[in-house]
């Protein structure tokens, strides 16, 4: 009895312990993300002073003069990562379709998941590597092409300049394949068999199970997984430096360079003095506010639409 | 037993004696300078200090190639015992060094060379003054502007859009290139102006040399500003260009050399040569600097340092060509050496 009571007491107080260090650790990643963004913002305070809000609509970044204005970059990381996603996407969720409606013999199926998520463990510089060796000579001539007979149209006018958004969003599309399969792998694979079943009893083919029961279903998570890698695309900051251009312009264009904030961050932080390097923590600012919150909602469509698909 | 212990005895006392020994054979002076800085002279540094530790094993030289500006920011930290700098220090970053003073010592020299991919044409193509400049500035769109043909009797230059290509991170070879092209193009000066970092108002970045002379090598009708020693690596056209005195000259090293010896440095050392004089010379070249305190409290380091100095501004000078850079002029060497010798 005596062995029983130390032994319950021991536990207990072994529990007691461990859910302190639980707490300890979980308020520790809450404590930690909110000291990177006080210590950034408090480091971009001189930028903010300078320029305020009107730093959001700045279309200059001129480190001669000390004028800096952040709209071309918010306006390139946010197009290069939502083209990303648009070609991304249709890729994704076929792959995901095809890895979860059993077309495949389990042993066949893991190996070309495990395929997948192998493209999320090639180095960033690789991709930036492939992507100025192998994707630009092959999209300039067909940026010139296309903007030689359709020029009249925005999205094509003007002639490739080599690096630019299109052969950029391309490899980011790449990067981002295996978060968008997975994630939408998972909301595939929660939709409830017996609604799949039900509907081949009545005489429904395979397509149109995928196309009306599992997608429909899947639907939100879809678009939770669609917003999650959209957040990770707008991080990405090597490749893109290596494909984007790096030229702070706006245009229409997607053969035309352009910039991102991580990338501009990248290549300039080195260098960077006085006013410049408070200018660059307000850009990077602005991007954890904008990855942060794109995050938040991701989280918050997934969580909504069951809480374990996640974890699959 | 005693045997044994006696035995031990010995064995221990001939450790110690080696021990000892050896801590004064170290104590002689194994010493490790650290620096950082400018990364378009690191490979020349590199083999220096490599050739220095074979002639003297006891000094090692740790150089990490981390760009100017960090070079200059750890270097007023305290956490180098030398910087190295493309644009030397300006006054104000000079003021905020707090042990003393800092020397500038102009260490080797290079020249920025324009490199391009125009299909077709196997001679270097001369740009005029007023032409490479209005390249940059995305004014002459084309390479076979009337202005570039006029210049090339004789070449045929195809209808092919120029695209320009500029270093996306911050680099002393910029803000070098970017001084030039402000001190002959008035219109460059109000429209961008030098730095390290510009506004370019056509084009695209790549990074680092490797980036640039990538983004030339891939597209035609590209043209891109890189350092004279990477050119010659990669074997790219370089074009010829017309100096101030109006003579066309093409990037070697000799031309390089001429264009140095125009220069006459103040007493601080800091000269940018922004246009060089003189019929043979050519019209972008730049000094790289060491950044060294006046004065050290680091044992030894003052000694070591002024010998590394010397030894690089005399026979180090000579590995200099190989690897793309300019040896420096011997009256450029003496007064640096004049400054070297009062670091104590």
């Amino acid at each position: 009895m005596w062995v029983a009571n130390k032994r319950a007491r021991l536990s207990r107080r072994f529990d007691t312990l461990f859910s302190w260090a639980t707490f300890l650790a979980g308020w520790g990643t809450v404590a930690l993300l909110a000291w990177i963004a006080l210590e950034v913002g408090y480091a971009s305070l001189p930028a903010f002073k300078q320029f305020g809000f009107g730093f959001l609509i700045g279309t200059d970044w001129d480190p001669v003069d000390d004028h800096y204005g952040a709209l071309p970059l918010i306006y390139g990381t946010l197009v290069s990562a939502a083209l990303a996603l648009v070609l991304s996407m249709p890729l994704g969720v076929a792959i995901a379709i095809f890895l979860t409606e059993d077309y495949l013999p389990p042993k066949v199926r893991g190996f070309f998941k495990f395929l997948v998520e192998l493209l999320a463990a090639i180095p960033s510089v690789i991709y930036g590597l492939w992507g100025i060796y192998v994707v630009i000579p092959i999209t300039t001539p067909l940026g010139n092409w296309l903007n030689a007979h359709f020029g009249w149209i925005p999205l094509f006018s003007t002639p490739s300049s080599g690096p630019g958004f299109f052969p950029a969003s391309f490899v980011l599309a790449i990067m981002i394949l295996p978060t968008v399969a997975a994630l939408s792998g998972a909301a595939l694979k929660a939709t409830p068999l017996a609604l799949k079943e039900g509907a081949a009893a009545l005489g429904a083919t395979r397509w149109d199970v995928i196309l009306q029961i599992s997608l429909p279903i899947a639907a939100s998570g879809i678009f939770g997984a669609a917003v999650l890698a959209l957040g990770r695309a707008m991080g990405e900051t090597m490749a893109l430096a290596m494909l984007i251009g790096n030229n702070n312009q706006i245009n229409p264009s997607l053969f035309a360079s352009a910039n991102t904030i991580a990338s501009l961050l990248a290549n300039s932080f080195g260098e960077a003095t006085g006013l410049q390097v408070a200018a660059l923590m307000y850009l990077s600012f602005i991007l954890m506010a904008l990855t942060l919150g794109i995050n938040a909602i991701a989280e918050v469509i997934l969580e909504r639409t069951g809480g374990n698909i996640r974890h699959i | 037993m005693t045997s044994l212990s006696r035995r031990l005895n010995r064995i221990v006392l001939s450790a110690l004696a080696v021990a000892v020994l050896g801590a004064t054979v170290a104590q002689a002076d194994p010493i490790t300078l650290n620096a950082s800085g400018a990364t378009f002279p690191a490979p020349l540094y590199g083999r220096w200090f490599q050739e220095y530790n074979k002639l003297h094993p006891d000094v090692r030289v740790n150089y990490q190639g981390v760009g100017s500006g960090s070079g200059i920011k750890s270097f007023t930290a305290g956490l180098t015992d030398f910087g190295a700098s493309d644009a030397a220090m300006s006054d104000t970053e000079i003021a905020a060094v707090k042990d003393g003073g800092v020397v500038l010592l102009p260490m080797t020299a290079g020249s920025i060379v324009l490199c391009y991919n125009v299909p077709g044409v196997t001679d270097s193509i001369k740009l005029p003054r007023d032409v490479y400049p209005a390249i940059f500035l995305g004014q002459i769109t084309k390479w076979n502007d009337p202005k570039i043909t006029a210049a090339n009797p004789g070449v045929t230059l195809p209808d092919l859009p120029i695209t320009v290509a500029y270093r996306a991170d911050g680099s002393g070879t910029t803000y070098n290139f970017t001084n030039h092209l402000a001190a002959i193009s008035p219109d460059f000066k109000t429209k961008v102006g030098g730095g390290k970092l510009v506004k370019w108002p056509a084009g695209v970045g790549g990074k680092g040399n490797e980036g640039v002379t990538a983004l030339i090598k891939q597209t035609a009708g590209t043209i891109g500003y890189v350092e004279y020693g990477y050119a010659m690596k990669t074997h790219l056209p370089m074009a010829t260009l017309q100096n101030q005195a109006g003579k066309f000259v093409a990037p070697t090293a000799d031309s390089g050399s001429t264009a140095l010896a125009q220069v006459t440095l103040p007493d601080n050392l800091r000269a940018f040569i922004t246009d060089p004089a003189g019929d043979g010379s050519y019209p972008i070249v730049t000094f790289t600097w060491w950044l060294c305190h006046t004065t050290y409290t680091k044992p030894g380091a003052a000694d070591t340092i002024k010998a590394l100095a010397n030894w690089a501004l005399t026979d180090g000078q000579k590995l200099a060509p190989d690897l793309g850079y300019l040896p420096l002029p011997a009256p450029v060497v003496a007064k640096v050496q004049g400054a070297v010798n009062t670091i104590k």
